[in-house]
């Protein structure tokens, strides 16, 4: 028996179990990849909308983070505004994927029975990172498919879907690597994550401190976008170039990951990480004995890097604001499309309520999940030892469900204290933008909370599928929302989909209360719906996932004949 | 007497899945109760319904003579539950989880809690995550053991325990037990049911197969006979009461109901007895005797492999 033994085994297994999740990430990326090439080649159907486009965003340092400008033809805008995002989705899948089919594993004493059986030492992982380099393959051809699809090159497609694949293949080797470091799948599902951060960052970087060519379509970035394999994503330039050689830096990259976890798997004990995990108090201090306490306990370490992370965001861009003026002055396209978002001609005001609005959106990305750790709770088993104390099925949730409204609000407080500070004293106006910019953070909370009231109704009323419920009602009020929608003319029907769409642009116009309220009130029904349908419902168990049913045991154990019930699929 | 908890008719589904199937399970107060059956049985369907956790499709359940769906949050400041395959908060510590549920159980009594934890040899510092499987049980173990509840309701709490946890969990039950506190015990384990229980009950695909006070569930298991003969045995098949497991001419491996004993052994005698073993019923003969689809002496007998059925 070699270290690998058993690996093809568990992979079919691994593939069983996870053909749905995976599957609905592969489509729902390639969809997202295809549908925006959609978008753009309706929209830009003329070389000089294209060219004017382009030259703004290749133009402007703060547009530059978000993609790089390869050209002034569609491939190249369609890659632009989209190929950052998607491989970051990608990074994402991977490196959650290859955790849950390792670490998570192990946590739930899966990885003890297989250890025990005809299985290497190396087998889970190899098994799990063959899965995960498969789905990247099959994303990337659904990549360029849907491309192709939109008319646009074979070779510029090709190379498209090679560089998301290459990138979500790049990050399954980070998340190897992180698995063996961390002891537990969040903190390794956590260290993955800062790693895809920190490589966008250095892209985005690079991005920002590179230059434009004397064409003005094209931006050649500084050295800081070489080091992220985020970066060399855009920098493989699909539809401006086509740098195939590019895919030669993923394959170093990907091998020397898959190298280090491997030796670093061979120096420790199953079930133990490298970094021991600290340890915790013998008692419990009073404060979480309630369930308010233990909810704020479980969740304040994700609110406390969240609000650290708008506040910076927020200063910077506050910051930022005065100096944007000058460069808006000079470049009028640009102006447009910040008046568009902004709902005003005034750049400064502009730009700083395309910021709140931005922000706003990427704070539900912060709500959505805290709320789904209602559904996490209670299918992992932890819910129920809890509701077998005198703790209340309402009492459970209004725990979190407070903990969660409450930081949603200070996070977007947070926001707009933040970035009304900076650019206040930017423009020598603290008072003013303050005030103002305090305002139209408040007022999006009535959007982000309409997401959360969504995801509450999900987890009471069919909590089997609370979670892909959540995250595509997320989608869509990001899509039809102002950032997205309104940029690219989605008809206004689509729009009115987002919650975002419906909150006062402040300072561009002034505070209404009724679509405030309506927000809050459909909010406010969506939850107590989600609640009452809660308190009627049996406990859901994540059955087959680790949770109190090893059906996999059960099932290799039961005589045959016997009259016992079928496992359920997916076990 | 009063019972502690009172179940009839019980009819739960899962989709296609009927998990129990007009299952009835009587516990008394002041007892320990032994809850039997293999995996998939619906044991812990049926503590789920009884915790309010689950609601029944059909039948009448009662906890203390409450309604556990709707009085839950009353009820469950008298019991303790400790679940199959324990799982916690990772980044809590086993300390913390301890006070916790003790706390919203009611309280705990601090004296109780160090002791157990020293008996258990808990370390209460480690965050659960890193707790293996039996510690996480034995968190559970303290945190319900330290509790000053009525009731017991235990998921197969022995699970992940090693021997020597296993006789501190059987010195905690009986202690429960002479403090007059109820018991119910889920387990495939034997041993711990045979150790513990007054009464048992064993539950197969959904339905009460056999539940009665463990003596007198000892009277029907069949006693083990293996005897070897002189001259080629006949005529067993038409012995009411014995199930024949093995017969090869002049030996044979054969199960006996306690009151055909007498009749049985008359009739061997009859062929030169040259060796003769036999062995009490354990419990485990009598769970394997429902956990066979037939039940019967009949041809059916080889189809129950003993070490699957016993399998948990
Ligand atoms: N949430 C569920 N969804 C579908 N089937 C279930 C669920 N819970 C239990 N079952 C089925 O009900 C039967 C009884 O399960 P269970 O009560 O867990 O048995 P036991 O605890 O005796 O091992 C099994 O066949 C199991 O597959
Ligand atoms: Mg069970």
């Amino acid at each position: 028996m070699t270290a690998f033994t058993g690996t093809l085994p568990l992979v079919r297994v691994a593939l069983r179990r996870d053909r749905i999740q995976l599957g609905l990430w592969v489509l729902a990326l390639a969809g997202l990849m295809t549908m925006s090439a959609n978008g753009f080649v309706g929209l830009y159907d003329t070389q000089q909308k294209l060219e004017e486009t382009v030259a703004i965003l290749a133009e402007n340092p703060v547009m530059r983070a978000m993609g790089l400008a390869s050209g002034a033809n569609v491939g190249a805008l369609v890659m632009l505004r989209a190929l950052p995002i998607v491989a970051i989705l990608a990074t994402l899948m991977s490196a959650m994927a290859v955790v849950r089919h390792t670490r998570q594993n192990e946590e739930t004493r899966r990885a003890e029975l297989i250890g025990s059986a005809v299985v290497g030492r190396h087998a889970a992982l190899g098994a799990a990172l063959i899965l995960v380099a498969g789905a990247n393959i099959v994303l990337a051809l659904l990549v360029a498919g849907g491309l192709m699809l939109n008319g646009l090159g074979v070779q510029g497609a090709l190379a498209a879907g090679a560089a998301v694949g290459a990138t979500g293949i790049s990050f399954a080797g980070v998340a190897a690597v992180t698995v063996q470091v961390s002891e537990r799948s969040r903190g390794a599902t956590g260290l993955a994550a800062i790693a895809v951060g920190g490589a966008f960052l250095l892209s985005a970087a690079g991005n920002v401190l590179g230059s434009a060519s004397p064409s003005g379509f094209v931006v050649h970035s500084a050295w800081p976008a070489w080091l992220s394999p985020i970066g060399w994503a855009q920098q493989m330039r699909p539809f401006g170039g086509d740098h195939w050689w590019v895919l030669g830096l993923f394959a170093v990259w990907s091998a020397a990951t898959v190298v280090i976890a491997f030796a670093l798997e061979r120096r420790r004990d199953l079930g133990r990480g490298m970094v021991p995990e600290r340890r915790g108090p013998a008692r419990a201090p009073n404060a979480l004995l309630s369930p308010l306490g233990l909810a704020w306990r479980l969740h304040r370490g994700v609110l406390l890097a969240w609000a650290v992370g708008v506040t910076v965001f927020g200063a910077t861009f506050g910051a930022v604001s005065g100096a944007y003026e000058d460069i808006i002055a000079e470049n009028p396209d640009a102006a447009e499309v910040f008046a568009r978002v902004g709902g005003t001609e005034e750049p400064t005001e502009a730009f700083l309520a395309t910021i709140i609005g931005l922000m706003a959106t990427v704070i539900a990305a912060y709500t959505v999940p805290a709320l789904l750790r209602l559904r996490a709770e209670e299918a992992d088993g932890l819910l129920e030892p809890l509701l077998a104390t005198s703790v209340g099925r309402a009492s459970w949730m209004l725990s979190h469900v407070t903990v969660v409204v409450l930081g949603t609000v200070v996070l977007l407080l947070l926001t707009g204290v933040s970035t009304g500070l900076l650019a206040g004293l930017a423009a020598d106006d603290v008072t003013g933008l303050l005030r103002s910019l305090t305002a139209a953070a408040l007022v999006q909370t009535s959007a982000v909370l309409l997401l959360g009231g969504v995801v509450l109704a999900a987890f009471g009323l069919a909590p089997r599928f609370a979670g892909p419920i959540a995250w595509a009602a997320f989608a869509v009020a990001l899509v039809a929302g102002p950032m997205v929608g309104g940029l690219v003319d989605l008809p206004r029907a689509v729009l009115d989909l987002s919650p975002f769409t419906h909150v006062p642009v402040i300072p561009a116009e002034p505070f209404e209360a009724a679509p405030v309220a309506v927000l809050l009130a459909v909010a406010v029904l969506l939850g107590a719906a989600g609640l009452v349908a809660f308190r009627r419902r049996d406990l859901v168990l994540q059955a087959g996932e680790g949770g109190p049913h090893p059906f996999a045991l059960r099932g290799l154990r039961r005589p045959p004949g016997e009259g016992v019930a079928e496992p359920l699929p997916g076990a | 007497m009063l019972n502690a908890i009172a179940a009839s008719n019980l009819v739960k589904t899962f989709g296609a899945t009927r998990a129990l199937d007009h299952f009835d399970l009587a516990v008394e107060a002041g007892e320990v109760h032994g809850f039997l059956g293999p995996n998939g049985a619906g044991k812990s369907t049926t503590i789920r319904i009884l915790l309010g956790l689950l609601r029944c499709d059909d039948g009448d359940v009662s906890l203390f003579g409450g309604d556990p769906w709707r009085d839950a949050v009353a009820l469950h400041r008298r019991l303790a539950y400790v679940p199959d395959d324990v799982r916690l908060w990772e980044n809590l510590s086993g300390g913390e989880v301890i006070d916790l549920l003790g706390r919203l159980r009611g309280g705990l009594d601090a004296r109780r809690r160090a002791e157990l934890i020293e008996r258990y040899q808990l370390d209460p510092t480690k965050k659960c995550g890193i707790y293996s499987k039996g510690n996480r049980q034995k968190v559970a173990l303290v945190a319900a053991f330290a509790s000053d509840v009525e009731l017991y309701i235990m998921d197969e709490p022995t699970g992940g325990l090693d021997p020597l946890m296993v006789s501190v969990f059987r010195d905690c039950v009986r202690e429960a037990r002479a403090a007059g506190r109820t018991v119910l015990l889920s387990s495939h384990v034997f041993a711990d049911v045979e150790a513990l229980c007054d009464r048992i009950s064993i539950i197969r695909d959904g339905r009460n197969v056999e539940s009665g006070a463990l003596s007198d569930l000892r009277h029907l298991a069949r006693t083990a006979i293996t005897v070897e003969t002189e001259r080629p045995l006949t005529g067993l098949e038409s012995l009411p009461g014995v199930r024949i497991i093995a017969l090869d001419r002049q030996r044979a491996e054969l199960q006996v109901q306690p009151d055909e004993l007498d009749r049985v052994l008359r009739h061997l005698t009859g062929f030169g007895v040259r060796a003769l073993t036999s062995a009490p019923p354990s419990l485990e003969e009598m769970f394997m005797r429902h956990y066979d689809t037939s039940g019967e002496a009949s041809a059916n007998a080889a189809r129950a492999p003993q070490d699957e059925a016993v399998a948990g």
